[in-house]
């Protein structure tokens, strides 16, 4: 990728040849949260980039240690704060896994709803901010009306717009409310009808194309050279999707494609995330159906206490791969938690991916990695 | 010449070919700065969101007059939205000179206010108000768009208020979340 351009900019840059160095960030309208690059550019071309981070840096793994199992599931809610519901149950699985505790069948199919709801917010925001990253401003208001539309779900049943707190230890606080299935297979209906709205603006935009196919392309090899998950490496034309790949919850059960594309472009990463809101509406619907009376919860004691391991939990959150690690010495507080966020993998691959592009380019390419910042910094 | 605001409309003198305004320059002034907030593109973390989600198509800004600028040099309002860690801090009290005055900041959320969540972590400012001067505290985790909106407005009310000679309202102006 870019490795034989990379070897003559460093040559010239070997040379003595001072290339002008531009900040972008941390305050800049396009990075995705506060993300400084230093660019070394040779007019508009980009010879070098590094990029800063920590400035979102809070100590979060550290936090975690000083706390009982579960007032550490608030945390997980600021740390991926598109796709909060992802964090929280990335977490609760931990947990749940490490003091060996079952989830009612129930819970699982309301998680998995509230999962690809979350996704479908996710994508939606997504679409917005990197339409308005590359100049087309009316995505944003298109994507944020179907956005509102699915946080009013969420907060019909979470009590919150953004960061729900929702998946306990053991299953769920509380049960759908009523007539919820029925407003979100309406949503379901209303996003199918108008993702072609989305296409007429991007997808078919002959604009909106030229800046991104072709640009910033990534190889299947390198995307899984660099680790690269979610979208953006499925966009590579690696088939990996931890839904399919390590079923959790209920998704073993359920019917759905994982989307996979050939180019590895920014069109193609574009591409895998819009097709993904299709997939997602398809899961939805399939949930309310299958799904058992039940409790939907299971007694855990007020005071958690796991026996002495270590637990692994993988989650696909809308960036990618999310996984936490836990490990118990037997006290009510976890001795280590490492989180393993799918934006912090998937930026390392940016500094190498603009070398040879066009400053303008290195926005679609940020765009379009789909970054969070809480995540990276935590 | 557009929409007037009422209490003004009674001061246009009417002249021969066109109206002659005729008011306290604080009350022109006041009134152009109040509906043209333009905002700083500052987001942060989480409440950034909300805040994108307050000036997009479902709660829309734009009718108070506020835009976002993406340079300092043409903001008038900072909204902090989000934690702000030692890291950043020196970053945001240089926008915020880099700003001209007459200018405000918003504190957006828990963590803007006073360190929110994160209160007990050694890496993060207990509130922006330590580095810059704050006029409205809104809260909230994040604080609802309507809070936002809220804020904002009480905002508007005081800049209202404000003179051109410098006498300006130092006591911040608090939303609960």
């Amino acid at each position: 990728m870019n490795g034989d351009l990379r070897d003559l900019h460093q040559e010239i840059l070997d040379l003595g040849t001072q290339g002008m160095v531009m900040n972008m960030g941390p305050q800049h309208p396009s990075t995705h949260g506060v993300l400084r690059l230093i660019l070394t550019l040779d007019g508009e071309e980009v010879m070098a980039c590094e990029p800063v981070i920590g400035y979102l840096h809070r100590g979060l793994e550290k936090m975690a240690e000083r706390r009982p199992y579960r007032h550490f599931l608030p945390f997980t809610d600021r740390l991926d704060y598109v796709c909060s519901l992802a964090n929280n149950l990335a977490c609760a699985q931990a947990i749940e896994r490490l003091a060996g505790i079952e989830v009612p069948d129930r819970a699982q199919w309301i998680r998995v709803a509230l999962m690809e709801l979350n996704r479908i917010a996710s994508h939606l925001l997504f679409l917005g901010t990197f339409g308005t990253d590359l100049g087309a401003t009316t995505m944003l208001l298109y994507a944020f009306r179907e956005r509102e539309e699915a946080l009013a779900l969420l907060e019909a049943i979470t009590g919150a717009r953004l960061t729900y707190n929702w998946i306990r230890v053991g299953g769920l606080p509380d049960d759908m409310p009523e007539n919820w299935d029925k407003g979100v297979l309406a949503f379901c209906d209303l996003l199918e009808s108008r993702v072609g709205e989305y296409d007429r603006l991007l997808t078919d935009n002959p604009i909106f194309r030229r800046r991104t196919e072709g640009v910033g392309v990534i190889p299947a090899e390198d995307a899984i050279a660099y680790g690269l998950t979610g979208p953006t490496l499925r966009a590579s034309g690696v088939e990996y999707d931890v839904r399919r790949w390590a079923p959790y919850e209920k998704y073993a059960e359920i019917d759905f494609d994982v989307v996979v594309l050939r180019d590895g472009d920014t069109f193609a990463r574009y591409l895998a995330r819009r097709l993904e809101l299709e997939q997602s509406v398809r899961i939805l619907r399939q949930v309310f159906d299958r799904m058992p009376e039940g409790p939907i919860a299971s007694k855990v004691g007020k005071v958690l206490k796991a026996p002495p391991g270590i637990a692994f939990s993988q989650v696909e959150s809308p960036r990618g791969e999310l996984s936490f690690t836990m490990v118990s010495d037997g006290s009510p507080n976890p001795q280590r938690v490492h989180i393993r966020a799918p934006s912090f993998a998937n930026l390392t691959v940016l500094a190498d991916l603009v070398v040879g592009n066009k400053v303008a380019d290195v926005v679609a390419i940020l765009g379009s990695i789909d970054i969070v910042l809480g995540e990276v910094d935590r | 010449m557009g929409e007037v605001n009422p209490d003004l409309q009674s001061r246009v003198v009417k002249f021969p070919g066109g109206g002659v305004l005729v008011a306290g320059i604080d009350e022109i002034f006041n009134w152009a700065r109040s509906n043209s907030m333009w905002s700083l593109t500052f987001g942060l973390s989480c409440c950034a969101i909300e805040m994108m989600a307050t000036a997009a198509s479902h709660y829309d800004l734009d009718r108070f007059g506020i835009l976002f600028r993406a340079t300092p040099r043409q903001a008038d309002v900072m909204i902090v939205a989000g934690w702000v860690s030692v890291k950043m801090a020196p970053f945001i009290r240089r926008l915020y000179d880099q700003m001209p005055d007459p200018k405000h900041v918003l504190a957006m959320g828990g963590c803007a206010c006073a360190g929110g969540p994160y209160r007990d972590s050694e890496t993060i400012v207990k509130g922006v108000g330590e580095i810059v001067p704050v006029d409205v505290f809104v809260y909230g985790c994040p604080p609802r768009p309507e809070n936002l909106i809220h804020g904002l407005i009480l905002l508007q009310e005081r800049i209202r208020e404000e003179s051109i000679l410098g006498v300006r309202k130092r006591e911040p102006i608090t939303v609960q979340g």
